[in-house]
Parts: C-alpha cells; structure tokens; sequence
C-alpha cells in the first residue's frame, strides 16, 4: 500500500528566430515572437485549458485528490503575454488549496552547472513569481530537467529548501527502490523524493504506443499495477504537455487522467503532495557524486551538453555573464538570461540526428548546426554590445590611475 | 539461375572521366559485378586510353569493356565538339557535329546489341539513348534508362531542344527510367511530362575503399574549396561572390577553385573585378590524389549547384573528412542530415553558414565527425540491389 505524488512540469522557452552574420550589430530582435506567440497558443489550446479544466473538476469531486507542479518563469512570462486565460487557471487551481508549486530556475537553465551566482539568483526569482502568482512559498526543489548531484542537494539545503526530486534510476539506487524517501549524502535533513521512471514514462512515452504489450492503457490497468507496490510514494513525475501535446487528445489521454483518482480509490489508494512527504523518516542516504537527469537511457546531461558544439556555446554564454551584468542594461541582461534555457542547447543535440529519430520535441531550426549557428551569432552580438562599455571602463580606469 | 547479363551504354568511366558520371559507372558496375551481374560496358573513346587498367581497377572479369572508336566524352557539348573537331586531331572521318556522332555511336550499338548477349540494356544519360533505343530495336531486349542529370539541369533551364528532345526520346522507349534522386524525378516529370510510376529513384554510394590520408601543409589562411566542372550547372559564379562576402568578414581565408569548364575565363576575371584574386586559386583539374588531397587540406568545400540530380562529390568529400556546404538543389541534399544547405542563389545565407564554420571550431568538427559517420551509409552495395531490382521488374514486365 502506498500513495501516489502526481507532479508536473510545465514549460516553454523563448525560442530564436534565425539570426544571421548579416544581423550581427543591426538589431536585437533574438527571439521569434511570432512563433512564440503560436506555440504557446496551440499548447494553450491542446493542452494547458482542457487539462487544468480536468485537474479542477478532480480537485471538485475527490476530496484526496492532489497535484503538483512547477512552472517556468518563461512559461509563466510567455502566458502573460499570449494566453492569460491559461494564467488565471493556474490561479484558479492554487486557490483550491489542493495544488503544491514547486521551485526550480526562473529560465529552466543549466546555471547550476555553471555558475551558481546566477543559479541561486534565477532560483530566488522564481520564488518571487510563484510568490505573487500563486502566493506559495515552495519547500521542495527540481532542478531543470531532474539534473541533480549530491552537490546540488548540498547547495539547496543552504538555501533553505527541506527537498529535492530526482530521477530514481538503476544506476543509482541499485537495489533499492524509488518508492521511498531517502537523505541526499552529504545533507543534513533534505529528503530526495525520486521519479518512479517506469511508471512515469508508462503514461508520458508509451501511452498511445500500439505495439507496446500492454496497450491501451486505461486507469483501472494502471490502478492495478500500482496497487501492490509498497513504499512511502509512488512519483509519478512528467512534462505537463504529455496531456493533449505529447499524447493527442484521441489517444484517450484526458479520459485516462479523468478516472485515474477513481480507479486508484478502487484500491485505497489516495494523493499526496511532496511536501507531505517530508515528514517521512528516510530509509538510507543516496550518495550521487555524479550528475544524473531523467533524459534518455543515459540519464546523463549529453543531451545538452554532450556535443563540442553545445560545450561551446555554454561556455561563451556563462563567459558574457559578468560583462551583462556589469552594463546594467535590463533589456540586455534579460535576453541573456533567456539564453540560459536549456532547450537552446537540446536544439544542438546531435545524439538522435544520428538515428534519424525525430526530436522528441518541436525544434525551431532545421538542423542542430543551424541552432548553433544563430546561438553563435546572438552571441557575438550580445558581445560586440559589451565592448563599448568595456572600452569605456578601461579608459576609465587608465584615467583613474593616471591622474 | 543464371546470370543476369547487362548491355550497358556509357560515355566514360575511370580514369578517363571529366566529372561524376565516370565515377557514378564505375561505382555501379563494381556494385553490380558483386552482386553477381554480368556486364559489358560499351563506351565511345578516343582511341588512345589505356583501358586494361580498367579491368584491373573493377578486379572482377565479369566486367568487359567494348569501346566504339569516337571522340565523345562527357560533358560534350556542341560548341565543344566543334572546337574539337576543328583541331584536326581526327583520325577517322567523324561526324561534323555531335549530333551525327551520337547516331554513328548508335548505329555501331545495333550491331553490338546482336553480338552481345544480354537480358537487358541500360544506357547512361542522353548521348547514349538513341544507341540504347536501337540496341533494343535489335535485341528485342528491355530498355532501362539512367538519368544522371537533364538538359534542364546542365544548362540551368535553358536546353538544347535538340538534347532535351533525344532525353525525352530515350525515357519514351525505355521500359523503365532510373535516376538519382527525388529531386530529379520531380524535374523529370515537370520537363518531360513522364508518368512517376515509371521513374525508379536510386540515390548513389560511394566505393567503401579507405582514403589515404595526407599530410595537411601548414596554412596561414582557412581554406575553402569549389570543386567541379566550372560550368553554369555548378554554381562557380555563385561561388565566387560568396568568397567576396566571406572575405569582408573573415579575411584570412582561401578560395581554392579545382575543375575546368567554360565558364573559367569569366570566373578568374571576376574575381579580379572583385579584387579578391591575391585569395582565391584556380588549380585547373586535378588528379585524383590531388582531389583528395585538395579535400582534405580544406576547411569546407561547398557546392552551390544550381541543379544537380545528386552531387556525389559531395560524399567524396565527407568520406575525407571535410565538413559540406550544399545547395538545397541537389539529390545529395535530400539524403545527408549532417551537412549544412542553403540555396544557391542566397549569397548572405551562404556566407554566414561559412563564416560560422570558420569562426567555430567546434561546429567544423562536428560537421567532419558526423558526416564522417554518416557517409558510411552510403556504400555501393545500396544502388546496386535497387538497380538489379528494377532489372527484374522490366524482366517480368517484359516477358
């Protein structure tokens, strides 16, 4: 007997517009508005409403039934800006009481691996927009794309998080299994609340897959499977665009969120929030000295960085950093900051090119080396901006010290 | 079962060969021969190759070569044989243009066709397609026909109606139609009207040989390479204001032009027009170990063809290991992923893809490690079983 912590992630980046060596210099218009503005609206319509909508009337109608999520300062900013009405549905939901936000980076970014002035700044703003958007103060933290390491949980500890999620993969747990809590090593009392991978991606990857064995699959099936499982939770932890946008509409994946509670009380099974889970006792200490994510069989960070092309424009963008900052240039620093997203790096990746697999997720450019080609080039201009400022402060200081 | 034996009209094959098509018949022939298909490769040529060497290169006797005594070789045009006729190099008495040389090439196939035996014909691009038509007329044998590129395309969609008519009479009387890419078909059926299911895509490979690898000379400047022949269907004059462009942005870079072709003269006096001369090289052709060495000393060769039915060239170069630039008006383009394309006529789009490979390092490696990997794919093995496919469906059609 167990219960079940249903979390999910929503999130949408600022996605470039080709941006050429002939642009370099000339303007600032980096991101595709207009494509930005499209996607966030067809999203809007296929999958944010109508499953908020679901989550409302089950909040309605089970008195256990919980959720979670964490939401993107560019989901959040892109909402603002292109579809409102799915902001005011957040809303709604907070306001049941039955609905945790969790924290994460403002611009879902890879800073912790970087450079963690910027990560612990991205972090304390998206507190404040889950502050004034859902007026919660989140104790547990996900990192962007579950990345995570002991060091990770180390550092949010400090920064006065009481949790953390990962993905519970083989590699690390072993013989041990994601369904309890357990203390990241090196932490004083953080829980690390782990991604049960199996039956996530059972829903998130294999749900509308036909020649998967055990298709279709409905709530009572899946209620069945989860219903002898022991442990303190089961986390079911997925993209929030598995509903409606991953999984289409017609493959019957709203009907099956719609039963899910119902199926799942069937067997006295009911919903938990991670919060919840804090005041669980740990069953061992995880030691993770490696980074682990929950993307691919790897589980590995080579899906953004992996590639000498993806390592270098992360390295060039963390390089800027002190440079934007210095200019004091709001526009300018926020720009930077939406590079930060993983995705620009994810569009690079050349691990499923290979394969001739298409990319999981919608790319706005044709290829990873026209992704890296357009990064490149904002890059340089973001740069070139810098040297007037530069130039200044040197002569500044020359005059400082000559005088 | 017995062997399959193949008539097969050409216009050149290694090392006498002025562009791909020589490659892209010694390619399939190779392909064929080990897949157990007799061939015997008809060619015109002018009589004084070495072409024992040629039967050592396919090292297989099931590839016999008869050769017609002609000055045709590819890529001839009719101004072209004009100049050649007027040099008085003639041995025999010839055709006055290339036109009678193509029927003089035909006649002598009939009796070829009745000499030879063979199950099916298959002639190669449209100097060969009246020898092909009248080798079945003799034979009573099935025709395929090979487009490897169309008047359309050699002449950037201004053809010698007199060529484009004999392409179009040759796809006509064949039993079937091969041709290189989707692209092409596409061309195919917009200029020549022909049904699409009578079309049989085959994309080309690459023989799986290892490069040699040459020592890199030490460079000052980056280096980026044209190679074809310097003709309107290759894009040279693309080329050259492209090199302008890249030069403004990264001026420590080479031009290196490798080929010949009519459009040479006007290629070099535009590149001094643009005053860019000191940095870009005309070598003229090359051998092929100076081909190979000329890819492998570059940074990134581009191919702004205007049209080109495949651009197997472009896979040479990816198999030594250079990064590609390609128009998105080639076969090539449709079947490589790590390769970068642009149009050819978007000067500014080629030249910030260029000047990005020679900013970034890691995008030229990249580039060189994929594409090294992904050229693996395209082997020789490939078109041959789609060709010996498409033999045996003309065969039962035919029977």
């Amino acid at each position: 007997m167990t219960n079940v912590c249903l979390y999910f992630q929503v999130h949408q980046p600022f996605r470039l517009q080709k941006y050429t060596l002939f642009d370099i210099g000339k303007h600032s218009r980096y991101f595709d508005e207009q494509k930005n503005k499209e996607v966030m609206q067809k999203i809007a319509r296929k999958c944010y409403l109508p499953a908020n909508h679901i989550i409302r009337d089950l909040i309605a109608k089970h008195d256990d039934f919980k959720a979670t999520y964490s939401i993107t300062g560019t989901a959040i900013e892109q909402f603002e800006k292109y579809a409102p009405n799915v902001l005011r549905s957040f809303q709604e939901l907070a306001q049941t009481g039955a609905v945790e936000f969790l924290a994460e980076t403002s611009h879902h970014s890879l800073s912790f691996l970087f450079n963690r002035e910027e990560f612990d700044y991205q972090v304390r703003e998206h507190q404040k927009l889950v502050k004034k958007y859902f007026s919660q103060k989140p104790k547990i933290f996900r990192n962007t794309e579950l990345i995570y390491n002991n060091e990770l949980a180390q550092h949010t500890e400090k920064m006065g998080f009481k949790g953390i999620l990962a993905e519970g993969w083989d590699g690390v747990l072993g013989w041990r299994s994601p369904n309890y809590v357990y203390t990241p090593a090196g932490t004083r009392k953080m829980k690390l609340l782990l991604k049960n991978y199996r039956l996530s991606d059972d829903v998130a990857f294999r749900f509308s897959n036909k020649s998967w064995n055990s298709w279709p699959l409905t709530a009572d099936k899946y209620a069945g499977w989860i219903a002898p499982i022991l442990g303190d939770s089961i986390n079911l932890f997925m993209d929030y665009e598995t509903f409606g946008e991953h999984q289409w509409e017609d493959t019957g994946i709203f009907n099956f969120l719609k039963h899910l509670p119902a199926a799942l009380k069937k067997h006295n099974i009911s919903f938990q929030h991670p919060s919840e889970l804090l005041k669980t006792e740990a069953k061992d200490t995880l030691d993770i000295p490696h980074t682990i994510s929950w993307a691919d069989v790897e589980r590995d960070t080579s899906a953004w960085l992996g590639n000498k092309m993806q390592q270098s424009a992360s390295a060039r963008l963390y390089q800027l950093r002190g440079s934007v900052l210095a200019s004091g240039d709001k526009e300018l620093i926020e720009s930077w900051r939406k590079l930060t997203t993983s995705d620009h790096f994810y569009y690079m990746c050349t691990k499923w090119f290979n394969d001739g697999d298409v990319h999981k997720y919608f790319n706005p450019h044709d290829t990873p080396y026209e992704g890296y080609i357009t990064f490149m080039n904002v890059l340089q201009d973001i740069a070139l901006k810098q040297k007037p400022g530069l130039l200044a402060s040197i002569a500044h200081y020359i005059k400082e010290v000559t005088v | 079962m017995s062997k399959l034996k193949v008539l097969m009209f050409g216009w050149e094959f290694p090392p006498f060969k002025s562009g791909g098509l020589g490659t892209a018949c010694y390619g399939l022939t190779k392909g064929l021969a080990r897949h157990g298909v007799d061939i015997t490769f008809v060619m015109p040529a002018v009589p004084d190759g070495a072409h024992a060497r040629f039967v050592k290169l396919v090292g297989a006797d099931s590839v016999k070569i008869r050769k017609i005594d002609s000055p045709l070789v590819a890529y001839m045009t009719p101004a072209s044989y004009e100049e050649w006729h007027a040099t008085g190099k003639r041995r025999h008495v010839y055709g006055r243009d290339i036109f009678e040389e193509v029927q003089r090439y035909a006649a002598r196939a009939a009796k070829i066709a009745r000499e030879e035996k063979h199950d099916i014909i298959h002639a190669h691009d449209w100097m060969t397609y009246l020898a092909g038509i009248n080798a079945k007329k003799a034979s009573k044998k099935p025709l395929v026909v090979h487009l490897h590129a169309t008047e359309f395309d050699r002449t950037g969609g201004n053809p010698d109606p007199r060529i484009s008519h004999i392409e179009w009479l040759g796809m006509k009387e064949a039993d079937r139609i091969i041709t290189n890419s989707n692209y092409s078909k596409q061309n195919i059926i917009k200029h020549y009207k022909i049904r699409p299911d009578k079309i049989d895509v085959v994309h080309w490979g690459i023989d799986d040989v290892q490069t040699h690898h040459f020592e890199t000379p030490l460079k000052k400047d980056k280096i980026v390479l044209f190679l074809g022949r310097i003709t309107l269907q290759k894009g040279p004059d693309y080329f050259i204001e492209v090199a302008k462009k890249v030069l403004d942005y990264e001026p420590h870079t080479t031009f290196v032009i490798v080929g010949d072709g009519d459009m040479l003269p006007r290629i070099i006096n535009r590149a001094a027009e643009l005053g860019i001369s000191n940095k870009v090289i005309f070598t003229g052709a090359l051998s092929e170990q100076d081909v190979q060495k000329a890819f492998q000393a570059a940074d990134l060769y581009v191919m702004p063809s205007v049209s080109e039915p495949f651009g197997l060239v472009a896979l040479e170069s990816l198999k030594n290991g250079t990064p590609i630039l390609i128009s998105k008006h080639s076969g090539v383009s449709e079947v490589l992923k790590h390769a970068l394309k642009a149009d050819f006529w978007d000067i500014n789009e080629m030249t910030n893809k260029i000047v990005s490979v020679l900013r970034h390092p890691p995008l030229r490696e990249e580039l060189k490690k994929n594409g090294m990997h992904e050229v693996q794919k395209f082997t020789l093995d490939e078109p041959a079983k789609k060709v010996i496919h498409t033999y045996h469906h003309v065969r039962e059609v035919h029977a």
